[in-house]
């Protein structure tokens, strides 16, 4: 397969799939099938294009060209190779559980809830190959909508309040803002392909720069910089595998990535670090990456201090591209790929304890880890991984972001990322810790016909439920180890023009 | 050309501003194609009163051949045109009315008006 | 025979209304129409590829050389505006009529179709005539039909309205009249070519002005250009749906081509945006009519006032793009004519199907209709997203040049306002949606949707929403290239 197949096979799988789980949608085991195989399909083909994009390959695909000069085409990149790694790869354990969660709970219209899965992975991998800024903001659209069915799921009064908030703001801002920045790009280059360096060097200057970033910054609503961040607290309502979907696989991620993306390939970092246009997105973004964390403190309910945790940590890859050095760009780009995997362990054990105890909040966690040691231990290590300590993955990317703080002169940011990550362990351990070292409040009771030893006590959720999170968590910490090889993907990133 | 040279526009926009008057202040409905009627009229007037040449005759070769000056007659033309579309306006205005009897029981805008909002 | 197209385009449909009298049957009837339509379409088409292969062509009525003749002249233009109408004409000739929205029995059916015939030859008619005065009487023939057209529908409200666009549409008849009997008296010329040569030495009259005014104030009133739109929501909503459905894809349309003619062709870009400077009237118009337009979508609780409301915002729009006048922004006005009529046509043909199960127009009525009639459903979901302009719809396309067109022009906080009132479109959009996806009661419910020859009509424009939101060869690159063509020299 050569590498420009490669790329439309990568993105025409899953809408492929979407039809396929469409059409089967009456044999529920089959159309389970189509997702599985789907997913793993589509995670082979993106595999298979890394070792050209490792050597320095840039393959890309011209589809169609809509307007002249305006074309939809796709062209792989560093970044977007890891983005759409990330997405395509975490798809496989978030449809493993979907399938568990959906048939532990009896869910209804389970196929549309496959199908807008699939369709949500189309769209986040057309974003991550996307060759310009319109092929991209068409992604990023189709993802906004296709998402809306999985957050409304429950289709009673509280979903379609979620609903609104969710399209609202994703809607508002990206068409508001987005939608502005991209045309004025367009009306001031004429061009709105990605560049190595950037276009937009030399065709703007003075508070222009800082007024069109901060148009890109907060039009991409997906990457919840504050004051549009509420739609991701409110998107909780859905079932626990879309919020994965939303915090770790696809949405929030492409929010980020296209803030970066933007950043790398329109703004260009040298543009930005000589004009100082970004100066202001580092303070909007150390302030959201304080406020949500100090947030995520006060909250009991467990999944709504998940999704403040989110908006931090979102904060820090838009802090890492604001500050304008190779290395924060590194930092922002592994941190894509680290969060993702610690915030989807952290889902996964929310959902998996939900559904084996009903339990939503913190305060109700004492002695959990007593009955369900799998899940609170892949819940550590997740954790781990997000307050960014050795050995889970997360201690590179914040590595790096300090690296990049400290490269552009910001001791002030290397201060913040440390207080926030302090933060994090004040909202993320105290849940490990009532789990394993509190006394459950309810009386232990004996097992009827007990299993001895290990096994006694033992209530967790099932197996579907439980052996994906345990697959993140030990993911988490591989990417410890790995976390080279993803530094060595970015840095074939050319950042010069 | 005094202002009063220019007496044709005067009777044109008089019964232009008589007939569009009827058609905004009268609710009776016949009243209003009535209005209309004349506001047409006085278009169909001022075109007319456009075409006329000073001294000027019809405009017919006369035996022989030979200069003549004649008025303008393509405006004339013209009107015939607008008065057969005049005329077709009248007649569909008038068949909504009577269908509009039909249905409500009046021709009276204000009454039709109360029974709508009745009906809401 | 292929000389002869231009004068069979508007022959055709004009001498068919009266067979279809003649022929009485409603099967008969109905199929002659379409066939009649489609050829319409057929040589709407081969007259835009014949204006793009070799330019414009120039047709003499009865063979009375211009300008003292009636001239058919078309350029690339006019071209365009004919493919849409008869685009528009044909699918909505395909969708067969339901009884429950008509007043006239099934025997009389052929009135309808004879009216339509009128109606597509009165508009095919303004647009392909290079005679200012063809253009008025074209205008009355379209109009007149329209009024019958709208008066068929079922509730009794439908006549007043028909009443009242009738008066309001015979006034701005009335105005284009003496516009053009202004123009006559200073030039002695009707020919739209001809008087765009003669006018440039007098233009400094009042009686040109005064022509100016009545003529743009006349097309504005058919245009339904705010403030002088208030004819047009009680005539879509109480129309049956399939009139609407023309009318809001054609009838406006045609209206803004004569509007953009005047302007451009026979004023001429120095007078009218350098003397009279209407981009200071037009501009603010344009989006109050946006604004304006789309609240008042938000609040109504009939989808066929929704729609109209939303026509009237869009319509700003397109006016707007006008007013830059400006290559993108002018681009951007005739793109979204072609665009908005897919949309607002497709939309219409939605309700429609809906109409064939449902008993109101009310919004509330279609609840949780989502489940029982999903491809009609879904067609209002594709449409609305045009309405928004999500990119991959038509809707973005046109968008894309009216913000372009701003920026064009420094106009920052006019691109800003085109953006945001996309966003009212959301809400009034969304309204709909939810109401039609969420529904509160539990029951089983049974699919039941519209019959596939009214579906089929419907998805026909609504996949064209999505197809021309791609390939835009069609509509920006020929509205471009019209654009071009208008401006000429004059930016």
């Amino acid at each position: 397969m050569n590498p420009e197949e490669a790329i439309g096979l990568s993105v025409m799988l899953p809408l492929l799939g979407a039809l396929g789980i469409a059409l089967v949608g009456r044999y529920p085991n089959l159309r389970e099938a189509v997702t599985l195989v789907t997913a793993g399909a589509v995670f082979a083909t993106v595999l298979n294009l890394v070792p050209s994009v490792m050597a320095g390959a840039r393959p890309g695909l011209e589809v169609f060209q809509v307007l002249p000069g305006l074309t939809l085409a796709f062209e792989v990149e560093p970044l977007g190779m890891l983005y759409a790694l990330v997405a395509s790869g975490l798809w496989i354990p978030t449809a493993l559980y979907s399938i568990g969660y959906c048939r532990g709970h009896d869910e209804e219209n389970q196929t549309r809830f496959f199908a807008c899965f699939a369709l949500a992975i189309f769209a986040a991998l057309g974003i991550a190959f996307a060759r310009n800024l319109f092929t991209l903001f068409l992604f990023y659209e189709v993802l906004t909508l296709s998402t809306y069915p999985l957050v409304t799921h429950y289709g009673n009064d509280e979903a379609r309040r979620a609903g609104r908030t969710y399209l609202g703001i994703l809607l508002t801002t990206s068409v508001l803002f987005l939608l502005l920045a991209i045309i004025w790009t367009w009306h001031l280059t004429g061009t709105l392909e990605f560049s190595p360096g950037g276009i937009l060097a030399g065709r703007v200057d003075g508070p222009l720069v800082a007024i069109l970033l901060g148009l890109y910054a907060f039009g991409t609503g997906k990457a919840a910089l504050m004051p549009f961040h509420r739609w991701l607290p409110a998107a909780m309502v859905a079932p626990t595998p879309v919020s994965a979907l939303l915090h770790a696989v696809a949405i929030v991620k492409a929010g980020v990535f296209t803030v970066l993306k933007v950043i790398v390939y329109v703004f260009g970092i040298d543009f930005l670090s000589e004009t100082g246009g970004s100066v202001w997105l580092m303070y909007v973004a150390s302030f959201t990456m304080i406020a949500a964390s100090v947030i995520a403190l006060t909250k009991d309910n467990l999944k709504a201090r998940l999704a403040y945790s989110t908006i931090g940590q979102l904060a820090y890859i838009v802090l890492g591209g604001a500050l304008a050095t190779m290395d924060g760009v590194f930092g922002s780009g592994m941190h894509i790929a680290m969060h993702a995997m610690g915030k989807i362990t952290l889902f996964f054990c929310a959902g998996a304890i939900f559904v084996a105890t009903h339990k939503k909040n913190v305060s109700e966690m004492d002695g959990l880890g007593r009955t369900m040691p799998f899940t609170l231990s892949a819940f550590f290590l997740g954790s781990i991984s997000i307050i960014g300590l050795p050995p889970t993955g997360g201690a590179w990317s914040k590595w790096y972001l300090a690296l990049g703080a400290a490269e552009g002169h910001h001791a002030f940011f290397i201060a913040v990322l440390m207080v926030s990550s302090l933060l994090s362990i004040g909202y993320l351990m105290p849940i490990v810790g009532r789990a394993f070292f509190l006394p459950s409040p309810e009386k232990e009771q004996a097992q009827p016909g007990g299993r001895a030893g290990f096994w006694a006590g033992i209530q967790e959720a099932p197996l579907l439920c439980v052996f994906p999170p345990c697959l993140t968590a030990v993911g988490c910490v591989l990417l410890f180890f790995y976390a080279p090889a993803i530094l060595e993907l970015l840095q074939t990133m050319s950042l010069e023009r | 050309m005094n202002i009063l040279g220019l007496w044709n526009y005067w009777i044109v926009i008089a019964l232009m501003m008589i007939g569009l008057y009827i058609l905004i202040a009268r609710e009776n409905l016949v009243k209003k194609v009535m209005g209309l009627n004349i506001f047409q009229v006085s278009v169909i007037m001022f075109w007319v009163s456009i075409a006329k040449v000073r001294g000027g005759t019809a405009p017919i070769v006369p035996e022989g051949g030979g200069d003549v000056l004649y008025s303008n007659p393509l405006p004339h033309v013209l009107m015939l045109t607008a008065i057969v579309v005049g005329v077709a306006t009248t007649g569909l205005g008038l068949a909504l009315i009577v269908r509009i009897y039909e249905a409500y029981g009046s021709i009276e805008e204000d009454q039709i008006r109360e029974m709508d909002r009745a009906e809401e | 025979m292929i000389e002869h197209l231009p004068a069979l385009q508007t022959v055709l449909p004009l001498l068919a209304a009266p067979v279809c009298v003649l022929l009485r049957r409603a099967a008969l009837v109905r199929v002659f129409a379409a066939l009649v339509t489609w050829s319409c379409l057929a040589i709407a088409f081969s007259l835009l590829q014949e204006v793009l292969r070799n330019g414009a062509v120039s047709y003499e009525l009865g063979g009375w050389a211009p300008p003292l003749g009636i001239e058919y002249r078309i350029d690339v233009l006019n071209a365009y505006v004919l493919v849409l109408v008869a685009t528009m004409a044909s699918v909505v000739i395909a969708f067969p009529l339901a009884g429950r929205e008509l007043r006239i029995p099934k025997e009389r059916f052929f009135l309808f179709y004879a009216l339509f015939l009128l109606c597509l030859a009165g508009l095919l008619g303004i647009t392909i005539t290079g005679d200012l005065f063809n253009i008025f009487v074209f205008l009355e023939i379209s109009s007149l039909s329209a009024y019958a057209l709208i008066g068929l529908g079922r509730d009794r409200r439908a006549l007043t309205a028909a009443f009242s666009y009738l008066a309001m549409g015979t006034v701005g008849g009335a105005f284009i009249l003496i516009g053009i009997g202004l123009v006559y008296q200073m030039t002695g010329t009707l020919n739209i070519v001809d008087l765009g040569q003669r006018l440039p030495p007098v233009l400094g009259t009042r009686t040109v002005w005064m022509a100016f005014a009545f003529l743009v104030v006349g097309t504005s009133i058919k245009l339904a250009a705010f403030p002088l739109h208030q004819w047009l929501p009680n005539a879509y909503t109480y129309a049956p749906s399939v009139v609407s459905a023309f009318l809001s894809a054609t009838a406006t349309k045609v209206a803004y081509y004569v509007l953009v003619r005047l302007l451009f062709t026979v004023f001429g870009f120095a007078f009218v945006f350098e003397r009279v400077q209407l981009t200071a009237l037009l501009l603010p118009l344009s989006l109050i009519a946006m604004v304006v337009g789309s609240l008042a979508a938000i609040y109504q609780t009939d989808i066929k006032r929704l729609l109209a409301y939303s026509s009237i915002a869009q319509i700003g729009y397109m006016t707007l793009g006008l007013s830059l006048a400006n290559l993108d922004g002018l681009t951007g006005g005739l793109v979204h004519l072609f665009n908005h009529g897919l949309i607002k046509g497709g939309l219409f043909l939605v309700v429609a199907c809906a109409l064939s199960r449902v008993e109101s127009p009310r919004i509330e009525s279609l609840r949780g209709m989502g489940k029982r009639m999903p491809w009609t459903m879904a067609a209002f979901v594709v449409g609305g997203l045009g309405l928004i302009g999500i990119p991959g719809t038509v809707g973005f396309v046109s968008k894309w040049y009216l913000v372009l067109g701003a920026l064009d022009k420094g106009l920052y906080f006019v691109a800003f306002m085109i953006l945001a009132s996309s966003l009212l479109a959301v809400i009034y959009v969304w309204r709909v949606v939810e109401v039609m996806y969420f529904s509160d009661e539990e029951q089983a419910v049974e699919r039941h949707d519209a019959p596939l020859s009214m579906l089929l009509p419907t998805w026909v424009l609504i996949g064209a929403t999505i197809y021309f939101g791609f390939d835009t060869e069609l509509t920006a690159g020929v509205a471009e290239k019209a654009a071009a063509y208008l401006l000429g020299g004059a930016s």
